[in-house]
């Protein structure tokens, strides 16, 4: 088998607090293949905003190993793991988190500028990115004039325009209607099922339903690892 | 690359237009008063240099020196200790180029029904090269002249219009005590010198018409002043030494003796006025250079709130994956933006300032390119100096602490 898109081994993070290290997670494993669509899911405190910043390489574990895409990533600098979050990972926040001077066009973009592609060529991809989340008709368009769906839509655009190995979703239907929560999840599903590797990070069970594979944190530590069961995204 | 982030910086100072034109404001204020002072410390330096070129250059003035008669001392120019022989030996020394003994005073010139005071000047021909006259119409008076003692005059173009309005005074004849003198030839414009006086109100004679006819002179073949002509600068230590040995050798003086006369170097007075304007200039620059700093530290600030108001962008801009240095870069690039723009706006605004000062007053002022290259270089530097500060602090933040900030 092919080494998986994630691979943790024995993963540890503490926060320095006023009453002494406060370990927010405690020795965690897991392998995420490519192609999967996992959602991790746990009550607020149990970890999983610290694994998801982990595995977004937004920060840096105080023990254990983790290998993205075969590389380990726990000790590199900060420059090395911006390059990861630009070329490997792309991000979709809960607040969608599009800059609110530019383009929608622009938005897509801007991963592009920073990994050095030129104007031409950025314009092309973001423009090809946009039409594939629908909303080509709107580039010229600045963020504030559409709506909450239409923006994460937007944001997911941009996740996608460096052709990542990994999307990491982190609660992206915590600002939307259930209905709009559903486009975005279709949305989701279908990329997956282009063979793009999902990760999700939910605290809603009827979201974590579309994931194929729910992982539940609490206290810092996986506690349990199963597949969706059968029929369970019909039942929203 | 670069010019994405030339377009967003321009972006992000459009976004908040007011903020950005008052912190370019303090740039413009700075600049402009840097270019408008050295404008018009160099316009003075520039006035005080064409001054002393009128003045004639590496001169020395003898003056007679005071006497002692039982106890009583006369001042300088005091006694009859100067010599026309004198002044044809220093002539002989190394390093001299001209040397004119000068008898002058204030005398009524009376031209018909016209009458003007103005300064005499008694002298030989070197006096014309020496303070650097020219002979506008007409010609200077020679040797000859001077052996003969003839009634003959050059005249300035200040007594020349008082006396003769708009006339062409050549041919002409004046007066002064009572002795007609032919005016030979009209001297061109010199202006003020050093100390105020108008150059251009004197009239120029033959030294010895002028002892004879005008200033009488008790003691025959002696002068108040010589002035004396060095060939360069570099010559003029040893022209001052030899020609103070000479004197005192002449003069029969001995060791320890005071000597009778006095020597002024003109360079030196000239020198001073050169470096006082030097100095005033100076001081008005760094006055000016004061508000460009207060300039800089208005970018810093704002560059502060912004960094602070855009946490959050940076954050996401951080997820996606700009590196320190691109967040580093393009916050030193905003602060440059306006640095440079202010700069640009203020010697514009700096340069109309100091054209309209010379339009409404008499003030000589000089823009210079280097002046402004050097505005220009100062204000990117502040830019880029102010501006670090700011954008090392946004390229330092934490990504997951700036994705969270409200």
């Amino acid at each position: 088998m092919a080494e998986p898109v994630i691979r943790v081994v024995a993963l540890g993070k503490s926060y320095a607090t006023a009453a002494g290290a406060f370990p927010a997670l405690r020795g965690v494993d897991l392998a995420i293949d490519r192609g999967e669509f996992v959602a991790i899911m746990g009550p607020s405190g149990s970890g999983k905003s610290t694994f998801m910043n982990l595995l977004g390489c937004l920060d840096t574990p105080s023990s254990g190993d983790y290998f993205l895409v075969a590389r380990n990533v726990a000790q590199l600098g900060r420059d090395d793991l911006a390059k990861l979050r630009n070329r490997t990972i792309g991000f979709v926040f809960q607040g969608f988190n599009l800059l609110p001077r530019m383009t929608l066009e622009d938005n897509v973009a801007l991963p592009l500028v920073y990994s050095g592609v030129d104007r031409e060529p950025r314009r092309q991809k973001a423009r090809q990115e946009l039409d594939r989340v629908g909303l080509g008709s709107y580039a010229q368009s600045l963020p504030s004039r559409i709506s909450g769906g239409q923006q994460q839509r937007v944001a997911i655009a941009r996740a996608l325009v460096n052709s990542p190995q990994l999307i990491l979703a982190d609660e992206p239907t915590g600002n939307l209607d259930s209905q709009t929560s559903e486009e975005i999840m279709a949305l989701f599903s279908e990329l997956n099922g282009e063979g793009i590797t999902v990760v999700l990070v939910t605290h809603e069970p009827d979201i974590a339903a579309y994931a194929r594979r729910q992982v539940r944190f609490r206290d810092g530590r996986i506690v349990s690892d199963t597949p969706t069961p059968p029929g369970a995204a019909a039942a929203c | 690359m670069l010019k994405a982030m030339l377009e967003e910086a321009w972006h992000a100072m459009g976004a908040n237009r007011m903020r950005t034109v008052l912190t370019m404001l303090g740039m413009v204020i700075g600049v402009g008063s840097v270019v408008l002072m050295m404008a018009i410390g160099q316009g003075a330096q520039y006035a005080v240099a064409q001054t002393i070129s009128t003045m004639g250059s590496n001169l020395y003035i003898l003056i007679s020196g005071s006497t002692s008669t039982g106890g009583l001392r006369s001042g300088s120019g005091g006694g009859p200790t100067l010599t026309v022989a004198d002044a044809e030996a220093i002539a002989e020394l190394d390093g001299v180029s001209n040397v004119a003994p000068v008898q002058q005073g204030t005398q009524q010139l009376v031209y018909g029904p016209n009458n003007w005071s103005a300064t005499v000047v008694g002298t030989t021909p070197p006096y014309l090269d020496a303070r650097a006259w020219t002979v506008l119409s007409g010609y200077p008076f020679g040797d000859s002249d001077v052996r003969a003692a003839t009634r003959v005059a050059l005249i300035g173009q200040t007594a020349a219009s008082n006396l003769f309005g708009a006339d062409d005074p050549v041919g002409k004849t004046i007066r002064i005590r009572q002795s007609p003198f032919v005016i030979i030839g009209l001297l061109g414009k010199k202006g003020q010198s050093l100390d105020g006086r108008d150059q251009d109100d004197t009239v120029i004679i033959p030294l010895t018409t002028a002892q004879r006819k005008v200033f009488g002179n008790p003691f025959p073949g002696s002068v108040r002043m010589i002035m004396v002509q060095a060939t360069s600068a570099q010559a003029m230590p040893a022209v001052e030494k030899d020609m103070t040995a000479l004197l005192r050798q002449r003069h029969r003086l001995r060791e320890g003796q005071d000597n009778d006369f006095f020597l002024r170097n003109l360079a030196a007075a000239a020198d001073s006025a050169a470096e006082t304007t030097r100095v005033m200039s100076v001081l008005l620059g760094a006055i000016a250079s004061v508000s460009l700093l207060v300039g800089g530290i208005g970018i810093m600030n704002i560059m502060l709130v912004s960094v602070t108001e855009r946490t959050r962008e940076i954050g996401i801009r951080m997820a996606i994956g700009a590196r320190q240095k691109d967040i580093l870069a393009q916050f030193l690039l905003e602060a440059l933006m306006i640095s440079l723009a202010g700069c640009l706006i203020g010697l514009i605004l700096g340069a109309a300032a100091a054209l309209l000062t010379n339009a409404m007053t008499d003030m000589v002022i000089v823009i210079s390119g280097a002046a402004v290259l050097v505005a220009f270089a100062v204000a990117a530097s502040i830019g880029v100096f102010f501006g670090f500060y700011p954008a090392r602090r946004a390229a330092a933040l934490d990504p997951i602490e700036a994705l969270r900030h409200q």
